[in-house]
């Protein structure tokens, strides 16, 4: 039993409530030590012989083996696509293709807790994220488009809606069941057929929801899953695809843009950002911090449209400094698998080393750094979540990406002035505002050069609104009604013979 | 046994008077939405064992065990300060609650009763639960009860001028009441269910603490939208924001609806991540509630034994 003492200065020296651990248990997760290629409706060996493992980047601890798929897999994996095509899901009507997406749906929510643990052990995201956001939204995507898929005579009038083929889909680490689903859902939906390659570092759930489509008995060959790295993605990008959609870097993209060039192939890139989160000096100022810290430490700023740069007006800049670092220091990083976890694993060693070395390239630059003080693990890949002040324009920290929980805060002084700096980057996916006044709502949102603008609020994510990039960020839109659009091949519909005369 | 609240001597005003009113009129915007999905993430955290525990004692000795009702009698209130001793009378590790609240009229009854205990008396005064009695009346009631002895006294926000816009005359009759408290420990009830909006919640919040308040409290019990946690959200971070710009540090009491024990570990945990530590504690946070004492008696011999016992092992008074 704690015993209170009061000082005289009525300041009460009190024990600190250390929360026990609560852990969410990991038994419901059945590991193969490995697994295969999902091609044609069967999990198969590797025609290439090579597997490579799969770690917890919070213990480093191996997790399982998953084949590394070479290109002879890969046309494999796409000649089946192309088959399940042709033969069946080109031509099934809407309503049936319907089915099969909301079975997938609900399987995602029956077993949505494996999912949600799976995908915070191999991509070290905090269990609260995987199981309040990561896991419903994806099931969200595959109920959304599953609605759409009997209805694209309305979705688009006047047109005739027909699907492409086979599209190729290369999706990254960060969000790795919800990028599955933003790709498989709308392609299903419109009739194409998908061959999908999760990140080299994330591919258990797109495994695990490879059985998931198994056991919904998709005509085998519709969903494709190709495990592997760089070179595995490379190699199905260059496949007899008729579209490729890609979520990753810039770099990346623009080597991929370059590769299809001249061909038939379509494509949409979802790629980098650097996103401004505006706050004005009438904002709600805690919720703002809250909406700051949400933006850029939410999934340990592994999100392409994190609020990575923080604009504030000068007259609220120390209020709000302050706050944030006071907000910094409730922060729990640590085992992502606890349900109290705010802030889990770094992904990878290697965006670990990334980060490292552009916070020190910050510091090197003169910016001030802030990081709270807390406990990280031994084992594993960790870093604390940083601020930047006294950071400019021309700071590497205010221009590269990041992708890691480091904030970098600038200043302004009029509207104008946030717009110029807010679109003063080569990206352009996302950008919050924060204001009381809702017409500087609007006239923010008309002039900032981004795919999606938040007010008072920032990541909310929704399967009916569409999402994607402007300038270096990408190009075509994913979710909503547009989501569709780059699925489909949409024709000026001829009049029917007949018209006119039925009266 | 654990000790009981300390409560600290009235002292002057934190603010001008001049500036009071601009600062309550004049703080940050609340954003709804934003400040209710901070709340619900919050309820979310995951309280176990030694964490539960050490949160369902806290509790206890937090606790403003109340009654509140016409009907109260000397009976009552002599069952009702027994309780509050010791709640659990099989097991002399649980500490007594921080006071008991009650009105008026039963002061006395209750002076004697705990006399020597540790616990606080508590008592309406001010025309409670509207506070809309001439306001001559209201001050005398209070001045009457602080001259029985009671330690602390809750009196409620004057809504009437407040949503008025009449700031300056709210603010003045707070003050006037806390002259009026002298001594004791001066609670003002926002009655948060009544104000229409978070912003309205920080604005009173403000205009109640620069008035002298040693404590905000959310409701009367007499309504029937009470306490909720974006409400107690919304004045502990008032009440974190008017420490930082006065040095001064008022505590908060979340009173009606709090029933369940799984509640009362939701307020702690918001006041702990927004306040923190040095806010843990009887002197800075409590909870008003009557059934409240039980459901948290049952929890501690639960997690302590892993079986719940039957509510007829714990006491009704």
């Amino acid at each position: 039993m704690t015993e209170l003492d009061t000082t005289q200065e009525g300041t009460p020296a009190v024990p600190v409530w250390e929360y026990a651990d609560a852990p969410e248990s990991k038994d419901i997760v059945h590991l193969q030590d490995r697994y295969g290629l999902f091609i044609a409706g069967e999990f198969v060996e590797p025609k290439s012989g090579k597997y490579m493992a799969t770690i917890d980047p919070s213990t480093e601890g191996i997790l399982a083996e998953v084949p590394e798929a070479g290109p002879e897999d890969v046309d494999l994996a796409v000649a089946a696509a192309r088959g399940a095509f042709e033969s069946r899901w080109r031509d099934l009507p809407g309503r049936e293709r319907a089915k099969y997406l909301f079975r997938i749906a609900r399987a995602l929510q029956e077993r949505a807790r494996e999912f949600a643990v799976l995908e915070s052990m191999n991509g070290g995201k905090p269990i609260k994220e995987s199981r309040d956001i990561d896991l419903p939204l994806a099931a969200a995507h595959f109920f959304y488009y599953a609605g759409w898929a009997d209805k694209l005579e309305y979705a688009f009038p006047g047109r005739d809606a027909r699907p492409i083929g086979v599209a190729g889909q290369v999706i990254p680490w960060n969000f790795p069941m919800l990028m599955a689903a933003w790709k498989l859902a709308p392609a299903l939906a419109t009739g194409n057929t998908a061959v999908l390659k999760p990140a080299e570092t994330t591919p258990l759930t797109a495994l695990l929801l490879a059985e998931v489509i198994q056991a919904a008995e998709l005509p085998p060959g519709a969903v494709n899953v190709v495990t592997g790295a760089g070179e595995t993605g490379a190699a199905l990008v260059a496949a007899d695809v008729d579209k490729v959609a890609f979520t990753g870097s810039t770099e990346v993209g623009k080597q991929i843009r370059r590769t299809i060039a001249g061909s038939h192939k379509r494509l949409t890139l979802e790629l980098g950002g650097k996103a401004a989160n505006i706050v004005f000096e009438d904002a709600p100022l805690d919720q703002a911090v809250e909406g700051v810290v949400n933006g850029i430490f939410f999934n340990q700023g592994h999100v392409c449209c994190a609020g990575s740069r923080l604009l504030v007006q000068e007259p609220i800049f120390e209020a709000l400094l302050e706050k944030l670092k006071a907000r910094l220091q409730t922060l729990r990083v640590g085992n992502p698998l606890d349900k109290n976890t705010d802030i889990g694993a770094i992904n990878s060693r290697a965006q670990l080393t990334r980060i490292e070395e552009l916070v020190a390239s910050g510091v090197e630059d003169g910016a001030e750094m802030f990081q709270p003080a807390c406990d990280l693990p031994e084992r594993g890949f960790w870093f604390r979540p940083t601020l930047f002040t006294g950071v400019s324009q021309s700071h590497r920290i205010a221009r590269e990406e990041i992708f890691g929980p480091v904030l970098s805060i600038l200043t302004f002084r009029t509207p104008e002035e946030a717009v110029e700096k807010a679109n003063n980057t080569p990206y352009g996916l996302s950008a919050g505002v924060w204001t009381e006044k809702g017409s500087r709502i609007l006239w923010m949102a008309e002039r900032l050069k981004a795919g999606v603008v938040w007010a008072n609020t920032f990541n909310r994510f929704d399967p009916s609104s569409p999402f994607g990039g402007y300038k270096e960020s990408g190009f075509g839109r994913e979710g909503g009604l547009h989501g569709l659009a780059p699925y489909l091949e949409l024709t000026p519909r001829e009049p029917a013979p007949g018209n006119g005369r039925h009266g | 046994m654990a000790q009981a609240a300390q409560i600290e001597p009235s002292r002057p005003l934190p603010v001008a008077p001049a500036e009071a009113v601009r600062m309550a009129v004049r703080t940050t915007a609340v954003d709804a939405v934003g400040l209710e999905e901070r709340a619900a993430s919050l309820a979310k955290r995951s309280i176990k064992r030694d964490a539960k525990l050490w949160a369902l004692d806290l509790a206890i000795r937090s606790m403003d065990l109340t009654t509140l009702e016409g009907s109260d009698t000397v009976g009552k209130i002599v069952a009702i300060c027994a309780k509050a001793v010791r709640p659990n009378p099989l097991d002399p590790s649980i500490p007594p609650v921080a006071a008991v609240c009650l009105y008026p009229q039963l002061v006395p009854v209750a002076l004697e009763q705990l006399e020597g205990t540790g616990v606080n008396v508590a008592s309406v005064a001010g025309g409670f639960p509207s506070g809309l009695g001439p306001l001559g009346a209201r001050l005398q009631e209070i001045r009457d009860v602080a001259a029985t002895g009671a330690h602390e006294i809750d009196i409620v926000l004057n809504r009437s001028l407040f949503l008025g816009g009449r700031y300056a005359q709210a603010f003045e009759e707070l003050v006037a009441a806390r002259e009026a408290a002298g001594a004791a420990h001066l609670k003002v009830i926002l009655e948060t269910g009544e104000l229409g909006s978070y912003d309205r919640v920080r604005q009173a919040s403000m205009l109640a603490m620069a008035a002298g308040a040693d404590f905000i409290k959310t409701s009367t019990g007499k309504i029937g939208t009470n306490a909720t946690l974006p409400v107690a959200l919304c004045m502990l971070e008032a009440a974190r924001d008017f420490h930082r710009e006065t040095g001064r540090p008022i505590g908060i009491k979340v009173a009606g609806g709090v029933r369940a024990a799984k509640q009362a570990i939701q307020y702690l945990v918001l006041v702990h991540e927004t306040l923190g530590a040095d806010w843990m504690t009887p002197d800075r946070f409590r909870i008003g509630a009557s059934s409240l004492l039980n459901d948290v008696l049952m929890q501690i011999e639960k997690e302590r034994t892993g079986r719940y016992a039957g509510p007829d092992y714990f006491t009704i008074d």
